[in-house]
Parts: structure tokens; C-alpha cells; sequence
């Protein structure tokens, strides 16, 4: 596949809170065999309402159906693809490295880089928190590699349209 | 019954009055454990409830009342098995954009996740085969549910509307009052289309020399034959139709052009190839339409209208796409369009019509086409068909002249077999035309669903039951036939009963139709009887294909009017 096609698209949604919502959703994606690479779901203002944040790559014609039948669904106020758009896009990982003491100042400079922080600290290791885009927590996670990564996790990425208006 | 209550009622007592002020005057339903509440609940009220013999009949009579009549149709089922036999018919009427409303009992609210006896997720099963779903957690619900259950079935693109109810929520009682507010801020209903795009339709129109309007389901549900038909003289543009738009416009108009696609008729699938403008009026490019995509209406300009506003780009990129109701668009665009320079382009059309007709041939046994053919023609075309899947359909479609909305019914989407009969028993209790109610039934899929015998005699109901058996599943034996060596695999209905027999034993008179000059009498004979159902097994050739037929996934030139001489190459369409 080219990989233009394939890039990610960052889907926003605002939906009722009602249960099986999220299965309806994620029917939409895999009735057509797209997986999604990531998904936020938290409350609103409005406790009637949950925001849904989906990162899923594919097709840009046949995302842009996914989006008309995300739409389409009853409990779906409003579904939107803010790829491209003059968003605000941030993500939080967790990276836990193993990590001497005598590793540590080389490890705490590769944080400072990346204005991540230490959450934990042991003799044998660390846990990493970053926040930012995409790219930034890849190129952290690259770099850490130097140093054995256990164990990683990302919240997934949430998205705020800049400025006055809504997302 | 007024706003504030006095009596309190149950969960399924409220039910059964929310579906009273939603309308409703009959419910297809089979009880079982969880469902005895509301079976209950009925025992003492005025609401007609019709038992099936099976729930998948249920559904499909539910599905064939609403088709009928235009109103939602009711199936009412227990938990579990009861539930899982409903999911062909829900499925059947997604496909079609039915509105049917299918109450499924439930075990209790504690029990849910516990595997208790008859639990079945329900709501779990069914999410991809539904516009919309309840699983209800509190009697208090009932109301709201109930009524935006109605709600989103009948309006928008319609569609089944399934509403799960643990027998708790039945059993227990239920404070809410009846107009409690529905709450589905999600929910679009699309009316008229932007100015903008009807301004564009107009513009496009204005240029077309060879303008072709395809007609579909959504013109029938919007009841825009009045509509369609002014449009079509008002621009002197031919019309075609989908499997499910036939009847909107009338068969027998000179504009029209039958149905196109797979099994359409030669001089359709030549005006779209031939078109400079194609305009859909309620369809959706399915497949059996369109065959190969790349082909289909290459060079014509596309105006596409539709009330779902997902079907723009779905299949493929129009020129304009108009979202809206059939009936408020037409409206909205009708001021704005004269007659077009297409005089030239009807009489070509015309032409094709009378060089290429639809016929059959009249020499050997007993032609399916023949028996659809007189009963058209005994009947003047004014009879309700309700249809079941394969061969005996297509030429249904095609020998049936229709010329009103409503007449015939189809499983189009899905091609459910076993759907024909049960659909009619729902059509036959929603009939208020007078004209009779006929099931078109293959052997194969009659035998699906024939349980439901015993429906239509117990209530007395005056359908006349055709099956056409030619003891084969004609439709895939044409299919090995023309593009698998004729390997006939598995389509051999040897073992049909004695379906005059049959019918008897359930006390339904049977008729024995067996040669083409016998036709006519038996078929006068069985459209006179009127003392309930009456079936008519019609002993057909046993090998005949249908044409003309373009393979799945080829594109409309490769059509074929007559059974080939040479091996076809498989089909690379899907069915
Ligand atoms: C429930 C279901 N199973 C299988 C099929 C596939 N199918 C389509 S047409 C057909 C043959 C139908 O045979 P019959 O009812 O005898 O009608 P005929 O084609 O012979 O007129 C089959 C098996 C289907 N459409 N629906
Ligand atoms: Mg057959």
C-alpha cells in the first residue's frame, strides 16, 4: 500500500453516553476490516455526552465513508476527520526502561531533550512520561531503545480544535 | 387511558399501550418464558396478535405488513432461540429499509452475563443488522424507548429498530408517564435538499439530450409516484427502475423501461449505457444495478438523490448529490425544469422496446414466465405480489407489469429466501385494496418458511400461494449451468413434497397446474376461490434460464439475451 493512503487520521466524535455506543462504533471500522490503531473515550462538559478520540489509518475514500456511517449512527451527535486540520493534538506515554545508576544521567539528558519526566525510579529502572504529538513520543521511544525497554504504553491521542470554536 | 395514571401498570402493560398510541393494530409474535408478561398482558386486551409458527415468519410478516401499508410493522419474541430466529429477518429488513419494530423478551436484569437459561445478548447479536437498539434496564425507560423506537424505524431511511426486554422490566412497575420526551440528539431526519444542489440538478438537466432517470425503494417509501411520474413527462425522459422501485412509475407508461441491471430488460441496460445523464431517484447503485463499477454510466453525468447521507460516494461519485426526501426534493425541483431536447433519444429508446421485448419461449412444458404472464393479465396487474428469491423473482419482476407502488414485494438486499410467503401473510393483513394477495414462491425457498401454512388458514387469509417447482434451485442450477460445465452440485430438490398435499393437510385447497393451456382456467379458478388461502403448485420446465442476464461484475455490453452456445467464464461479481 502507498503510504500517503495510509496515513493516520485523527477522527473526532461527540456521542451520546449510552452503552453499546462503542460497539456500534467500532462495527463501522471492522465490518470493513479496519483496525483502529487508538481510541480515547472521556466525558464532556455535559455528563449526556462523551467525546471519542480515533486514530485509524486506510483508504481516505473509504474513511471518508466510515466517517458518513459514524454519522449515521443514532447515538453519533457529530463525527469528524480533523486530519489536516488547525488542530491541537497531544498523546501521553509511559515508558519503563531499565536503567543503572550508572545509565541514569544519560537517560535523564534524553528526557530533558524531550521535556519528559521520571514518574518512578528504582536501581534497576525507570518510567518515562512524555506528552506531545505523535512523532515526538516515536522519536522517544526510538532513542530509549538504547536502553532495554519493558514495558510502554500511550494513552492514544486527543485532539481540541485551536482557537474559539468547537471541536 | 389519559396522561396521568391512576391504576399503575406494569412494564409490559405501559408496552402495550405505548404501541397502542404509536398506532399499532397487529403484533406477529411466538411467546416463550421471558415473553410471558407481554404475552399476558395481551391476553386481555383489544390488540390483534397473530401467532407464527416460526419467528423468522413472524419478522417477515411484520416486515411484509410495513411494506404493505407503509406503517411499522411489530414482531414479538422470547428470549434467546426466539430471539436468534428473528436476525434473517431483521437482517432482510435493514437491506431494505423496512421499518419493523421486533420486541425480544429477555432474562432478568440480574441475570444478564450469567448465562442463565434463554440469555442470549440480544442487543450483542444484532448491532450490525439494526438502524437502531434497546436493551431497556428500568420499567421507567419504557415509554421513551418505546416511542423513539417508532420513532427511528419509520423516519429518515427506515429500518429495523430491535428493543430488548428483560422480563423484570415487563413484570415490574413502571411510575413514567406517557409523554415522556424522546432524547436522540443524534438523530438527523434529512427533509429538503440544499438550493444549491437542486439549482445544480436543474442546470445539469437543462444540458442533457439522453437523460435517464433510475428509479428506487426511496421513491416508494416517500410515495413520490405522483412525483416521479410528472418529472419523468415534464422533462420527456425515459425511466428505469430497481427491483424495489417497480410499480413507482407505471410499467405500462411509454416512458418506461422496465427494470435494469442483472436481469433487467435489454433496452433499460441499453439507455444507461447509452445516456449523456443518469439521475437516481431513491436507489443506491447496488451492485445487481451497476454491474462492473468502472463501466457503468462512464460517460454520462451522475445526479444522485437520497435521504441517507451516506449514500453520497458510497459507490460511486456523482456529479450533484441532492440529500433529501424523494417527494420534498421532486417538489423543491420540479418548478424548475422544462421539457428537454429529447425527443430524438425517446424514440431510440423506443425503438429498442419494441426490438428487443421480454419473451419467452412458448414451446415445451409448463414456463414459469407463463403463469406470472396470466396471472398479470388476469388480474389486469392489480394484485399484490409478494415474492420469494431466485428464478421464479426475476421473471415476477419481469412479467408483472406494475403499475402502482406497493404491488410487489421484494427481498431485494438481502434475497432471503423463505420471505415470500410469511411477507404476505403481513401484506395480506395490512391489504385494504381489495386486490388479491399472492405469494410467488420457488420450491426451494418455499420450503424455507411453509410452516407459516397454518397461519394463513387459521386466520382464513385470501392468499393465493404459487409454487413454481421446477425441483431444482433454478437460480444456482442457471448459474452451474452457464459457468460451471453444468456440474450440478447440490441443487437438486429431489424429495419436494406433493405440495397439493401438503396444503391439504393443513386444510388449504390445492390446485395441480401442470401444462400452459391449462394456465389460464386454474388460475381464474384460484383468483376466484374466497374462502381463505389457496395454493396452486405449477409444475414448471425444469431446465429453463433466465435472460437476458449481464454475469455478476461484467460490465452492462456483456449481457446475454439466450442461453450460450460456449462456456462462460466465471463471474468475478460476488452472487
Ligand atoms: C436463505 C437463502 N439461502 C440460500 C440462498 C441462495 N439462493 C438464491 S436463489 C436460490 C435458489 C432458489 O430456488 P427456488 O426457491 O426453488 O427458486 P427457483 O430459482 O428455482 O425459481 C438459492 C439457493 C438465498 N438467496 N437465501
Ligand atoms: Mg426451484
Amino acid at each position: 500500500m502507498n503510504p500517503i493512503q495510509e496515513r493516520a487520521h485523527s477522527i473526532s466524535l461527540m456521542v451520546a453516553n449510552r452503552p453499546g455506543v462503542l460497539v456500534r462504533i467500532s462495527l463501522v471500522f471492522s465490518r470493513r476490516g479496519y483496525n483502529i490503531d487508538s481510541l480515547v473515550v472521556s466525558p464532556t462538559l455535559d455528563p449526556n455526552f462523551s467525546r471519542m478520540n480515533i486514530v485509524a489509518r486506510g483508504n481516505p475514500t473509504i474513511l471518508e465513508q466510515i466517517i458518513k456511517q459514524l454519522e449515521k449512527l443514532v447515538d453519533v451527535v457529530q463525527a469528524k476527520d480533523h486530519t489536516n486540520m488547525n488542530v491541537v493534538e497531544k498523546e501521553l506515554a509511559l515508558i519503563k526502561v531499565k536503567c543503572s545508576p550508572e545509565q541514569r544521567t544519560e537517560m535523564l539528558q534524553l528526557c530533558d531533550h524531550f521535556k519528559a519526566v521520571t514518574v518512578d525510579m528504582t536501581e534497576t529502572s525507570m518510567i518515562i512520561q512524555i506528552t506531545g504529538n505523535t512523532d515526538k513520543i516515536d522519536a522517544m521511544k526510538s532513542l530509549s531503545q538504547k536502553f532495554e525497554i519493558i514495558e510502554y504504553i500511550r494513552t492514544g491521542k486527543v485532539i481540541m480544535l485551536r482557537g474559539e470554536d468547537k471541536t | 387511558m389519559n396522561e396521568t395514571k391512576t391504576k399503575k401498570l406494569n412494564g409490559a402493560e405501559v408496552t402495550l399501550e405505548c404501541l397502542k398510541r404509536e398506532g399499532v393494530e397487529i403484533i406477529f409474535g411466538y411467546p416463550g418464558g421471558s415473553a410471558i408478561p407481554l404475552f399476558d398482558a395481551l391476553y386481555d386486551s383489544n390488540m390483534k396478535v397473530v401467532l407464527s409458527r416460526h419467528e423468522q415468519g413472524a419478522t417477515h410478516m411484520a416486515d411484509g405488513y410495513a411494506r404493505q401499508t407503509g406503517k411499522v410493522g411489530v414482531a414479538l419474541v422470547t428470549s434467546g432461540p426466539g430471539a436468534t430466529n428473528t436476525f434473517t429477518g431483521i437482517y432482510t429488513a435493514l437491506m431494505d429499509s423496512i421499518p419493523i419494530v421486533v420486541l425480544t423478551a429477555q432474562t432478568t436484569t440480574p441475570n444478564l452475563g450469567k448465562d442463565a437459561f434463554q440469555e442470549c445478548d440480544t442487543s450483542g447479536m444484532t448491532f450490525a443488522a439494526v438502524k437502531h437498539s434497546y436493551l431497556v434496564k428500568k420499567s421507567n425507560d419504557l415509554p421513551r424507548v418505546l416511542k423513539e423506537a417508532f420513532h427511528v424505524a419509520r423516519t429518515g431511511r427506515p429500518g429495523p429498530v430491535l428493543i430488548d426486554l428483560p422480563k423484570d422490566v415487563l413484570a415490574g412497575v413502571c411510575t413514567a408517564s406517557f409523554s415522556d420526551e424522546m432524547d436522540l440528539p443524534g438523530y438527523k431526519i434529512p427533509t429538503y435538499a440544499d438550493t444549491s444542489a437542486v439549482e445544480q440538478t436543474a442546470e445539469l438537466l437543462k444540458t442533457s439530450k439522453k437523460p435517464l432517470l433510475l428509479v428506487g425503494h426511496g421513491a416508494m417509501i416517500s410515495n413520490a409516484s405522483r412525483q416521479v411520474k410528472e418529472l419523468a413527462e415534464k422533462l420527456n425522459a425515459p425511466v428505469t427502475s430497481t427491483l424495489l422501485g417497480l410499480g413507482v412509475f407505471p410499467a405500462d407508461h411509454e416512458l418506461s423501461l422496465g427494470m435494469l441491471g442483472m436481469h433487467g430488460t435489454v433496452y433499460a441496460n441499453k439507455a444507461v449505457l447509452d445516456c449523456d445523464l443518469i439521475f437516481s431517484i431513491g436507489s443506491r447503485f447496488d451492485d445487481r444495478i451497476t454491474g462492473k463499477l468502472d463501466e457503468f454510466c462512464k460517460n454520462a453525468k451522475i445526479i444522485h438523490l437520497d435521504i441517507d447521507p451516506a449514500e453520497q460516494g458510497k459507490v460511486l461519485q456523482p456529479d450533484v448529490f441532492l440529500c433529501g426526501d424523494v417527494k420534498l426534493v421532486l417538489e423543491q425541483l420540479l418548478p424548475m425544469v422544462t421539457r428537454l431536447d429529447s425527443s430524438d433519444w425517446v424514440k431510440t429508446v423506443q425503438t429498442w422496446k419494441k426490438r428487443y421485448p421480454l419473451t419467452y419461449p412458448k414451446q415445451g412444458g409448463l414456463r414459469m414466465q407463463h403463469v406470472i404472464h396470466t396471472l398479470c393479465e388476469l388480474t389486469k396487474g392489480k394484485a399484490i405480489l409478494n415474492v420469494d428469491v431466485g428464478q421464479h423473482q426475476m421473471w415476477a419482476a419481469q412479467f408483472f407489469r406494475a403499475n402502482y407502488p406497493r404491488q410487489l414485494h421484494n427481498s431485494g438486499g438481502a434475497g432471503t429466501m423463505g420471505f415470500g410467503f410469511p411477507s404476505s401473510i403481513g401484506a395480506s393483513f395490512g391489504n385494504t385494496t381489495g386486490w388479491p394477495v399472492c405469494c410467488i414462491a420457488g420450491d426451494g425457498g418455499f420450503q424455507m418458511t411453509l410452516s407459516e401454512l397454518a397461519t394463513a388458514a387459521i386466520h382464513k387469509l385470501p392468499i393465493k400461494i404459487f409454487v413454481l417447482d421446477n425441483k431444482y434451485l433454478g437460480m444456482v442450477r442457471q448459474w452451474q449451468d452457464m459457468f460451471y460445465d453444468k456440474r450440478y452440485s447440490s441443487v437438486d430438490l429431489v424429495g419436494n413434497p406433493d405440495f397439493v398435499k401438503l396444503a391439504e393437510a393443513y386444510g388449504i385447497p390445492g390446485l395441480r397446474l401442470k401444462r400452459s393451456a391449462d394456465a389460464e382456467r386454474i388460475i381464474q379458478k384460484a383468483l376466484d376461490y374466497n374462502d381463505g388461502p389457496i395454493l396452486i403448485h405449477c409444475e414448471c420446465e425444469k431446465e429453463d434460464n433466465v435472460f437476458p442476464m449481464i454475469p455478476a461484475g461484467a460490465p452492462i455490453t456483456s449481457m446475454i439475451t439466450e442461453t450460450p452456445k460456449t462456456k462462460l467464464e466465471k463471474p468475478t461479481g460476488s452472487t
